[in-house]
């Protein structure tokens, strides 16, 4: 079973390394999918097959699709040379030293004391259902309400009025 | 029956999120930094899983699933915003919309 | 009484308060009777109070009252309290009667003037603050009349402000008397650090005991306060702002330029006499300012063409025989003469006013003319007062007012043939000036048309003044004549008497002397000025003539003595040289704004990078405590 999580955790970490190094919008978008459903096999692995199931259905499903498509509509997967342009190896250098400084940290931090478990209990899906209309009642309603929210946002927002501009002037 | 230890645990999801934070570092395009940052919430929300197994009870996974209806509607209304934006600037070039600058 | 005395100061102030909210929208006759009233009353106040006061005059040497404690710091403590003796109520009466009458002349005077109210609440401010002064009881409140009465006379002077040469007439008046009065303040710091008091009284018994005559402290002290005297009351050498006052109203020229405000210096010497007394150079050198002043002005006023100016340089010189009188030890003969000039000149500055308003604003005598019989009114009252002037023997107050002075300047202790000589050939100019005035305005062929008739409110304190100027004189009879001296009487009650080392005797041939000078005087003018205009006009043509009419050019001495170099060091300093420490401070910001502005260059990356180093750095510095 351990050697699941490690096959699984290596799948998700190289995906995703893949998905911010690629040049290629589409091809990072779909190694993200990738990450995603790794992840969602780690998550069945900790006994929480609802939310595995929930990451593949929303996550990978809904909103990787949606960012699929806006990519299509804006038609950037075919400019490979200005995303060559951008990327220099030389950008690298920085961040990752920032991110090792605080993976450091992170190791650290956590090794103090914390015993170490062996998960034996099985949340089913029937105790968070519970769990989530009874006592997180009151956040379900406002959830509901943040989602109609972003409906009418995303709405608004995405709509765009014809502008009349002269042709010397479509060029910006 | 997992016995991952729980440090390794947090350390995968810990990875996860520096890659995250590593991409939206890097990368220039819009569409790309978005995409880090759903990396970064993804991770996020794994800790909570990872926490809710370790003490057996049902909360973490309920936030897994606030999280992530938060991060459906973030990315609605980021790319109608990043579509705005696309409109007006002909690009998706994160450096060219610095208008809020110091003029000096 | 003591309640009507604080009241004496206090109702002035009350109408200036009322005509500074309210005067705006007041009607003209409202601010006018509101202006003049305040003032009447107060000289009511004053009759009713010097009334009483003469009366115990004998017991009581002074009466003071105390209104309110007005610095408490330490051992520095001034009230605001007031003490009335002989000298100050000479200085009352006059102020509030001879204020009053031209507070009359004014309602009339401004009628046609929109600045109505503003005039008159200047008028009783200034009133108020030379009652302050005259009444203080300690020498701060003292100066805070003095810087009153500056202020006003700023105000005043440039009261019609939309003319730029107002504007700077006013000014040039208050930066020189500032000069004086500088000199004044720093001698009332020496007072203060030496005898821990501002009481005048007290000052001066101390001054008394302590210091030695001579000393070098004394003669300091009574030279800075000299120099505050010479600033107010226009003498040598900084006599140059009192013709270019004349650029205010009338009014104005009589009561601040003429009776009140430039007597200022008289009175402060006269109350300090024992500082003076304890210096005796310094009062051998009032006396010899004093002289020179006089023929010096007497000199400019024979050579002037405005008729206001003629009367202005006569006041400087007029003064200079007042300073004279001071600096030889003939202190109630100062006072008295004080007196005298207040009625005769405040007469020829109304009537001054009357001729130039009713010709259409024409200032020049020389285009004038053939007003007696137009103006008969003005002319007799203008004849008295030239008279008066020129000390017409016998008949006129001034005869006998300048004639103690001449008396006293070769009698006296101090006294000597020099100064009585200077103080002779000052009254033949006197005649000369004043008589050349009289033949030139009043006589001849009228050059310019009077447009109106003055009305009675202007005519009716020119004919009470002109009484003054005749039967006031007779409160001081000399020894020749009978000896009747009720006014110097009551100045000794507070300034010593005057010591001569002449015998009496011999006072009545210097009165002929200076009777046949004043006579020959005005004969000369007659001859000059009325019988041949020739001579007249070519002498007005002269060199000499260009010279005494700038005022022996010293405005010009004084413009490159000290006004040119100024000018050129704030030339040299326009790029702001010596301000180098507060722009390097602006341009050292600006940097700082320049080199920092680098990290808020908008873009949203570099902001993550720096939150995210951030963060790095507090993570580790956490970890590694």
């Amino acid at each position: 079973m351990n050697i699941l999580f490690y096959i699984a955790a290596g799948v998700a970490i190289f995906s995703t390394i893949m998905a911010i190094s690629g040049r290629n919008a589409i091809h990072s978008l779909l190694y993200l999918i990738l990450s995603l459903l790794a992840v969602s096999v780690v998550f069945y692995l900790l006994n929480a097959p609802f939310i595995a199931a929930l990451e593949v259905i929303i996550y990978a499903g809904a909103i990787m699709v949606l960012f699929i498509f806006v990519t299509m509509m804006l038609n950037i997967g075919i400019e490979r040379e200005t995303e060559k342009k951008w990327l220099n190896p030389g950008m690298w250098i920085l961040p990752s030293i920032l991110a090792a400084i605080l993976l450091v940290n992170f190791i650290l931090a956590i090794h103090t004391n914390i015993p170490i478990t062996i998960n034996k209990a099985d949340i089913a899906p029937k105790q968070v259902g519970i769990s989530l209309f009874s006592t997180y009642l009151l956040a379900v309603e406002i959830a509901a309400i943040l989602l109609m929210a972003g409906v009418i946002g995303a709405y608004h927002l995405g709509s765009q009025k014809k502008k009349v501009k002269h042709r010397f002037l479509e060029k910006i | 029956m997992l016995t991952v230890p729980l440090e390794t645990q947090l350390i995968f999801a810990g990875i996860l999120f520096l890659i995250g934070l590593i991409g939206l570092l890097v990368r220039r395009n819009m569409i790309f930094m978005l995409m880090s940052i759903e990396i970064m919430f993804n991770s996020a929300g794994m800790v909570f899983i990872m926490a809710s197994t370790h003490w057996k009870q049902p909360d973490g996974q309920v936030m897994f699933i606030f999280i992530l209806s938060v991060t459906a509607v973030e990315v609605a209304i980021a790319l109608a915003l990043i579509l705005q934006v696309y409109h007006h600037y002909k690009t998706l070039d994160a450096d060219a919309v610095n208008k809020l600058k110091d003029t000096n | 009484m003591t309640i009507s005395l604080a009241l004496i100061p206090t109702i002035p102030f009350l109408g200036f308060f009322i005509l500074a909210l309210f005067g705006p929208g007041m009607t003209k006759k409202a601010a006018g009777i509101i202006g003049a009233g305040s003032i009447g009353i107060a000289a009511i106040i004053t009759l009713f109070t010097s009334v009483v006061f003469l009366k115990n005059i004998h017991e009581v040497k002074s009466i003071s009252v105390v209104l309110w404690e007005w610095i408490s710091a330490g051992s520095l403590k001034a009230d605001i309290s007031f003490s009335l003796d002989a000298l100050s109520l000479v200085f009352c009466f006059v102020i509030t009667f001879v204020g009053f009458l031209i507070h009359l002349y004014s309602i009339e005077f401004m009628k046609n003037d929109e600045g109505f109210s503003r005039f008159f609440a200047y008028m009783n401010l200034f009133v108020g603050s030379m009652l302050i002064l005259v009444l203080a009881d300690n020498i701060l409140l003292m100066y805070l009349g003095w810087e009153g009465v500056g202020l006003c006379s700023y105000l005043l002077i440039g009261f019609w402000y939309k003319e730029a040469a107002n504007g700077y007439a006013a000014r040039k008046a208050f930066i020189i008397t500032r000069i004086g009065d500088t000199a004044m303040i720093i001698g009332i710091f020496i007072l203060f650090v030496n005898f821990g008091t501002f009481n005048i009284n007290e000052l001066m018994q101390q001054a008394s005991l302590k210091w030695v005559s001579g000393s070098s402290i004394a003669v300091l002290t009574a030279a800075l306060l000299l120099g505050g005297a010479l600033g107010k009351s226009a003498q040598l050498p900084l006599q140059t702002w009192l013709p270019d006052a004349m650029a205010g109203p009338s009014p104005v020229s009589a009561l601040i330029h003429a009776a009140t405000m430039v007597t200022a210096g008289v009175y402060l010497i006269a109350r300090t006499h024992v500082l003076f007394t304890l210096a005796p150079v310094v009062q051998s050198a009032i006396a010899v300012i004093g002289a020179l002043t006089l023929l010096l002005a007497g000199f400019s006023a024979l050579a002037q063409h405005d008729l206001k100016r003629i009367l202005a340089y006569s006041t400087i010189s007029q003064i200079g025989y007042m300073f004279l009188a001071l600096g030889v030890g003939a202190w109630s003969a100062a006072i008295f003469h004080f007196m005298i000039h207040a009625f005769f000149k405040a007469l020829l500055f109304l009537g001054a006013g009357i001729v130039i308003q009713v010709l259409n604003e024409e200032h020049d005598i020389f285009k004038m003319g053939g007003l007696r019989k137009k103006l008969p009114v003005v002319f007799i009252t203008f004849l008295i007062g030239s008279a008066s002037l020129s000390a017409l023997p016998l008949l006129t107050a001034g005869f006998y007012s300048k004639d103690q002075i001449l008396w006293y300047s070769f009698s006296s202790q101090s006294g000597g043939l020099l100064l009585w000589l200077a103080g002779i050939a000052g009254a033949l100019l006197t005649a000369l000036y004043s008589f050349r005035m009289i033949f030139i305005t009043f006589y001849g062929e009228a050059k310019t048309q009077p447009s109106f008739l003055p009305g009675r409110l202007m005519t009716i304190p020119l004919i009470i003044l002109a009484f003054l100027s005749v039967f006031g004189g007779f409160i001081e009879l000399p020894a020749s004549m009978g000896s009747f001296h009720p006014f110097s009487t009551l100045i000794e009650n507070v300034l010593p008497v005057t010591i001569i080392k002449e015998i009496e005797s011999r006072e009545i041939l210097f009165q002929i002397l200076s009777s046949l000078i004043a006579l020959s005087g005005i004969w000369i003018a007659y001859v000059v000025y009325f019988k041949r205009p020739v001579l007249s006009a070519s002498i007005s043509h002269s060199r000499i003539n260009k010279f005494l009419e700038k005022g022996w050019q010293i405005d010009k001495l004084y413009d490159s003595l000290f006004v040119k170099p100024l000018v050129w060091l704030s030339e040299i300093d326009k790029k702001d040289f010596f301000d180098l420490i507060n722009i390097s401070l602006s341009r050292i910001a600006v940097l700082l704004n320049h080199i920092l502005s680098f990290a808020q260059n908008g873009k949203i990356r570099w902001y993550l990078t720096s939150l995210v180093i951030g963060i790095a750095l507090i993570l580790t510095y956490l970890l590694i405590k």
